[in-house]
């Protein structure tokens, strides 16, 4: 198991090191540059500004520089912004945009499942058409919409409810909403599949002979078998929901991490892309590895049901 | 394995106790903080004093006056800060920190006497202040984007270029309250540039003690109308009335509260549900639907700026003038303001918007006239001639796949696709239209790469300059490549005298000859809608600034 372990930390690191070498080829390879704005900037200051960036090096020597930075966890400086540089960018933007990520897991995990097992239990009946009938909305209508929506009907009509904007929690509390429908939505349904698969399992119908009463059948015996694949898309619904999301927090005015992944690209930002995409890198393939290793403990529990049907 | 398991399993379960659990009570979800957020009593307090609020709709790239870029920095830093001149509520440029100036007989010389003006920490503000200020913007250390703003001055161009001393930069503190600057050229517009906020002064001491001055609100020292004090980095920022403001008792304000909200809607809609008191920038259809209810919050405010087309005058047949005129008559301007743009803005008359003085303090347009023919017959008849001339018929330009390039926005692509089809009725052509993002188009004009492409300018100093000499050859904003000798001619002598008579002769002609070549084809003059709440007084807007909310009040 330790060499699993060991063997998995150095693929991530090298899937890191190549995540890295790509954004930095493709971000130089696109037309534009940070500091072509419409101004009439004369060519002696706007080189003054390569040079403070070092972008008037080669950019092989841009690159070996920018790792040996990033070795020292140097991010570098935003070549927009005079007052942040990346570092105090991303330890500014993440814990907000991973406040809201952490509300929006929870509600999600609070009623996706319950919704999902909700159907499966009246399978073809009203409950289970209304709650399907939420899934499908929560998957199909885009957050940009469902955030527009929620300021136009609820935040307008709901005094103590601000349209937009950051400060207290009650700015929370509709971007968690917004945000936690798609998730939500999809934990709706794997959890309608898997419960309606457990429920004609041999076990519960055994369960049921044995006089158990209704109640601990379903929490006992059939939702916690059905749950495990609603567990295994944590890992990308997290990473997701942590670094925040470019529509929602633009929508809602917050100043999360999510607004710079579109913003550091529209502004050819450079250390503002090469640090968010390495942030946001680093999460995911340490929330995979996460799950991986829980799998590792939840394979001999398969192989457990498997001997004992 | 099996404890692992059995430890894995009760965690299960105890999660599903939480979601079956969850789901009953409808509790509300998260409250991820103890219930203190909630507890801000802030309410009965805001009663008392005046803060006005709005939204600024982008974060700053900086508050300190010489790194400042554009309108997101500039109208807080207008609030904060105050230059050797200001404008009065007319436009006109009044004393600021200075309390008089006099200019030398050969125009290049201005000194400044300085006013009893204290920096927001009580110290005194001098005249070494504005030489230390000035020098520092100019360093090529500093690297400031706007330092260009500084070359009237003899010697800055030299230094910010490295091939000068800081020495030579010829600005200097005669004693604590006279400044003796030289410009390289007599400047007719010299003391509106020291209102622009490149030429704001910083505090020596503070600056010098801590070059981070800036970053934070505590050590944030300027010298105008209110201080900096909350800056919650793409939230919002506050700003207090600065006691030590020389001319305090004409604010009537104790506060300004910038969000930080980019999204023009959400930032309409909390205009709308009463959170703004002003908010300048408008989503372009609440702003025509406003107009079109006469909504008295609705003010259409003047700007100096033009929406224009450049045709890249390199390829044939957009090197032959008739073309070019002939595209620019087939254009119905009037269409694309009263029914696309919808925001008051003016069929374009000209390269040089409204809201310039002339010489003798009039409109600048009025002596110039309106320069822009349109005429769909005679375009037709100009278009087939100019073709002849360069060897091409209609098919081979139809042949050619011609193509308007624009940058991606809505607005951009619907007078894209007027424009198109104005051109196919009127002239029988087919243009393409593209668009790329920003940066993309800004590469694709540097280089060459495009044959008609959208541009826009607004203006950086009150004066038809700030426009016209976009366009002298191998200008850095010349998109269009334009190059006539005559027109060089006379924007050089312009910018080289101090002759109101002469400068605006000059450029009343070379706005002719340029619309007489039509290297660019002017579409609109943009103008800049904003809402003000009935109950808030004392906003105006002046042409080349975002409105002025220095002086309102609340009733």
């Amino acid at each position: 198991m330790k060499r699993y372990l060991l063997k998995r930390l150095a693929m991530s690191i090298v899937t890191l090191w190549a995540v890295i070498t790509i954004t930095f080829i493709l971000m130089h390879s696109v037309p534009g540059n940070p500091f072509a704005a419409e101004s009439k900037m004369p060519k002696v200051v706007y080189e003054n500004l390569q040079k403070k960036y070092g972008l008037d090096k080669p950019l092989t020597e841009q690159y070996f520089i920018y790792l040996g930075n990033l070795l020292k966890g140097d991010l570098g400086d935003s070549m927009k912004s005079r007052v942040e540089t990346v570092n105090d960018m991303i330890e500014r933007g993440f814990p907000v945009s991973a406040r809201l990520g952490v509300q929006a897991l929870l509600i999600a995990i609070c009623f996706g499942p319950a919704l999902g097992a909700f159907a499966a239990l009246y399978q073809n009946k009203l409950p289970d058409y209304i709650s399907m009938i939420i899934a499908i909305i929560g998957i199909s209508v885009p957050s940009f919409i469902m955030g527009t929506v929620l300021i136009q009907f609820v935040a307008r009509n709901v005094d103590w409810l601000p349209i937009g904007g950051w400060g207290e929690f009650k700015h929370t509390i509709l971007p968690s909403f917004a945000m936690a429908l798609m998730p939500m939505a999809t934990m709706a349904r794997l959890m309608r599949s898997s419960m309606l698969e457990v429920l004609g399992q041999d076990y519960i119908k055994t369960a049921k002979s044995k006089g158990i009463t209704r109640a601990a059948v379903i929490l006992k015996h059939a939702v916690r078998n059905a749950i495990l694949p609603v567990i295994s898309v944590l890992g990308t619904t997290i990473s997701n929901l942590l670094v925040g999301s470019f529509v929602i927090e633009k929508i809602f005015g917050i100043p999360g991490l999510g607004m710079f992944f579109v913003k550091s690209i529209n502004n050819r930002d450079y250390t503002l892309i090469m640090g968010t995409t390495i942030f946001y890198a680093a999460i995911l393939i340490t929330m995979l590895l996460l799950v991986d290793i829980a799998y590792m403990f939840i394979d001999p529990r398969i192989k457990l049901t498997k001997e004992g049907r | 394995m099996s404890k692992k398991f059995l430890t894995l399993m009760s965690l299960l379960l105890v999660m599903a106790i939480v979601v079956t659990g969850c789901s009953s009570p409808a509790k509300e979800p998260a409250p991820s903080e103890t219930p203190s957020t909630e507890a801000p009593a802030e309410t009965p307090s805001t009663g008392e004093k005046k803060i006005l609020r709005t939204n600024n709709s982008s974060e700053p790239g900086s508050l300190d006056p010489a790194l400042a870029q554009g309108t997101h920095e500039s109208w807080i830093l207008s609030n904060t800060f105050e230059g050797l001149m200001t404008y009065d509520q007319e436009g006109k440029v009044v004393p600021g920190i200075a309390e008089s100036y006099e200019l030398s007989e050969d125009n290049l010389t201005y000194t400044f006497k300085l006013r009893d003006a204290k920096w927001s920490n009580g110290d005194p503000v001098t005249a070494h202040d504005f030489e230390f200020s000035w020098k520092r913007a100019l360093d090529p250390e500093l690297a400031a984007d706007y330092a260009f703003q500084l070359y009237y001055i003899k010697g800055a161009e030299a230094y910010n270029t490295g091939e000068g001393s800081v020495d030579d930069v010829m600005v200097k503190a005669l004693d604590d309250k006279t400044l003796e600057v030289t410009l390289e050229a007599p400047t007719g517009y010299f003391l509106e540039l020291t209102a622009f906020y490149t030429y704001y002064p910083v505090s020596k001491n503070v600056v010098e003690a801590n070059p981070d001055w800036a970053k934070t609100p505590e050590t944030h020292i300027s010298n105008g109308p209110f201080k900096l004090v909350t800056w919650e980095h793409n939230a919002y920022i506050e700003l207090e009335k600065n006691p030590n403001y020389y001319a305090a008792d004409q604010i009537k304000l104790d506060g300004i509260h910038f969000d930080i909200i980019e999204d023009e809607n959400t930032a309409w809609q909390k205009y709308e549900g009463g959170e703004y008191d002003i908010l300048a920038t408008l989503p372009q259809a609440v702003a025509a639907q406003m107009s079109a209810e006469n909504n008295p919050e609705l003010v259409i405010g003047n700007q100096v700026g033009v929406y224009y087309y450049n045709l890249n005058s390199e390829i044939k047949p957009f090197n032959n003038a008739k073309v070019r005129n002939a595209l620019s008559m087939a254009i119905d301007r009037t269409v694309i303001v009263e029914k696309i743009t919808q925001g008051g803005q003016m069929a374009a008359e000209g390269a040089v918007p409204y809201g310039l003085t002339d010489e003798t303090g009039g409109e600048y347009r009025d002596k110039v006239g309106n320069l822009i023919v349109e005429d769909p017959a005679k375009a037709k008849q100009l278009f087939e001639e100019g073709l002849a001339e360069e060897g091409m018929t209609v098919e081979d330009f139809n042949k050619a796949g011609f193509v308007l390039l624009f940058n991606t926005l809505e607005a951009h692509k619907k007078i894209a696709q007027a424009v198109q089809e104005m051109w196919r009725t009127n002239l029988g052509i087919n243009i393409g239209i593209e668009n790329v993002e920003f940066q993309v188009k800004l590469d694709r004009e540097k280089a060459g790469d495009y044959h008609i492409s959208r541009g826009g300018w607004t203006g950086d100093y009150m004066d038809p300059m700030t426009i016209l000499d976009l366009w002298l050859t191998g200008g850095a904003f010349n998109d269009a490549r334009y190059s006539n000798a005559e027109y060089d001619k006379l924007i050089l002598e312009a910018k080289g005298t101090a002759d109101q008579n002469i400068r605006f002769n000059n450029m009343r002609e070379a706005e002719k000859i340029l619309m007489k070549d039509m290297p660019i084809i002017p579409v609109y003059f943009y103008t800049q809608p904003y809402a003000v709440k009935p109950n808030v007084e004392g906003i105006y807007k002046l042409p080349i600034y975002y409105p002025t909310i220095t002086y309102a009040n609340i009733k």
